[in-house]
């Protein structure tokens, strides 16, 4: 059974093609199609519905010092108000998930997770659960999601909030009035590569706020934006995808992550034994890559080196932005310097292609 | 949705136009919306021979990749070179500016089953 977010009648009504996604029903685009929406948000704004998303409350005087041995990164040391990305990391060094962890107040954080490592998530907090002073709530159920994403994105939250807002500084967070909605969460984060904010909205205020956002849409040129945008901006912009870079079996060394990793930090964190010993010794890392043909590289296609296979594409597309096709991919040790030639496997024919460092938003 | 009565329909959806031995294939207003917006066809070489049922051709869209199948046994007598700098006119132009490819049958070829646009609209729900 899939569920929905608070706005999906509004989806329907704006035309959004629907899908399944992470077990929910989601827009994968709106009837102007997917390079309208990306290149709104690389020149404009855009508007996400990322309500599938997990919340994982910690509160209590332990709370900080739980979530420490939890997350890869500084907690303790987080202001209240800032935003910080972390993994999980378990016993063998694999990545349980990514997420965003938000310091609401000494003692109360908010943790948002992928959609589809929820439970799991929630599981695995509890299975390494080790402070009693400390609680864990699932708040999935009780947070829609907005993302407002794009150059523009600070004009439409000044409309929707005050002009203050232009003075958030990125991964921090207010709680402010959103149009006549109260209690929401506006973080200057994102996952396009471009300035924006996420709103954590209480669900009760789901539908105020996204009136307001749409009576502000047509002065500001915000566009609504489905998952396939939201897929082709987080890729030129070279942001992990969970289940596609990172799993359960790669390390955040390998995948490009290590700078999440506080390794020294004061009671230690799980997995950090695992990452001790497997530091500087990933036989496979993760790159960039870009087709210099016209040809498309997908998920899962094999990258080749005359006839041996040297690795493996976790993500790849047509870049909406140039044109070019380009791709994440993990490639064994001596492939990875940029500039190094490689052919993509399409379907049975060759593509040449290069290893290329850094974002794909301008190639 | 549009579909033009002067040709037939797949099952595939692709649509098929018959004149004489020469015959023009595309896809389907149905099957443009359903992949969203195209970029990038993979034609065949002129002269090449395909059979009933082969893959014809390969076309992407932005999210996915769509294989086109031969409804007729022919060689390949021209390709929509057009499409190489601007797959979105399949989108835009499905019927016309945006076909894919001529082949030549025989008198005698044996097309794979057709629908006539009533048919193929009921099927699709256009």
């Amino acid at each position: 059974m899939l569920r929905r977010t608070p706005f999906y009648e509004q989806h329907v009504a704006l035309g959004g093609k629907m899908v399944p996604f992470a077990g929910f029903e989601l827009p994968v685009q709106y009837p102007h199609g997917i390079a309208v929406e990306h290149n709104a948000v690389r020149t404009a704004a855009g508007l996400f519905d990322v309500s599938h998303m997990g919340e994982l409350r910690v509160k209590g005087p332990g709370a900080a010092a739980q979530l420490s041995q939890l997350l890869s990164g500084d907690i303790v040391g987080m202001a209240i108000g800032e935003a910080s990305y972390h993994m999980l990391v378990n016993e063998q060094g694999g990545v349980v998930d990514d997420v965003y962890a938000y310091r609401l107040a000494d003692d109360d954080f908010l943790v948002c997770v992928n959609a589809a490592n929820r439970d799991k998530d929630r599981e695995w907090f509890k299975a390494h659960w080790t402070h009693d002073d400390a609680e864990l709530t699932d708040e999935g159920d009780d947070w829609a999601q907005l993302a407002i994403q794009g150059p523009k994105a600070v004009d439409v939250m000044a409309y929707l909030c005050g002009e203050a807002i232009r003075e958030q500084a990125d991964r921090t967070f207010t709680e402010r009035f959103v149009g006549a909605a109260s209690g929401v969460l506006v973080a200057r984060t994102g996952y396009t590569g471009e300035d924006g904010f996420e709103l954590f909205i209480p669900v009760a205020q789901a539908q105020v706020v996204w009136d307001a956002i749409q009576t502000v849409a047509p002065a500001t040129g915000l566009v609504s934006c489905g998952l396939g945008a939201r897929d082709t901006l987080r890729l030129e912009a070279r942001n992990c995808l969970y289940g596609h870079e990172i799993n359960d079996e790669t390390t955040p060394w390998q995948a490009g992550l290590g700078w999440t990793i506080k390794m020294d930090k004061e009671g230690g964190f799980i997995g950090r034994e695992a990452l001790a010993a497997q530091k500087g010794k990933a036989t496979e890392r993760l790159v960039g890559l870009v087709v210099t043909d016209k040809r498309i590289p997908r998920d899962d296609m094999d990258l080749y080196v005359g006839d041996e296979c040297i690795g493996r594409i976790t993500s790849g597309t047509r870049s909406p932005s140039t044109g070019k096709g380009i791709a994440l991919a993990y490639v064994g040790r001596g492939y990875g310097r940029p500039g190094t030639e490689v052919e993509v496997d399409v379907r049975g024919k060759r593509a040449a292609a290069v290893i290329h460092k850094g974002s794909f938003t301008t190639l | 949705m549009n579909f033009p009565d002067d040709r037939q329909y797949t099952d595939h959806d692709e649509w098929v136009k018959r004149d004489g031995n020469t015959v023009t294939l595309g896809i389907s207003d149905f099957a443009q919306s359903e992949l969203g917006e195209l970029v990038f066809v993979d034609l065949p070489e002129v002269d090449t021979e395909l059979a009933t049922g082969e893959v014809a051709c390969e076309v992407e869209s932005v999210k996915a990749v769509a294989e086109v199948f031969a409804p007729v046994s022919g060689v390949v007598i021209a390709v929509n070179e057009a499409l190489e700098d601007g797959a979105e006119t399949i989108n835009t132009d499905p019927y016309e500016g945006g076909w894919l490819m001529k082949l030549r049958v025989a008198d005698d070829a044996e097309f794979a089953p057709l629908m006539d646009a009533a048919a193929y609209s009921a099927k699709v729900g256009g």
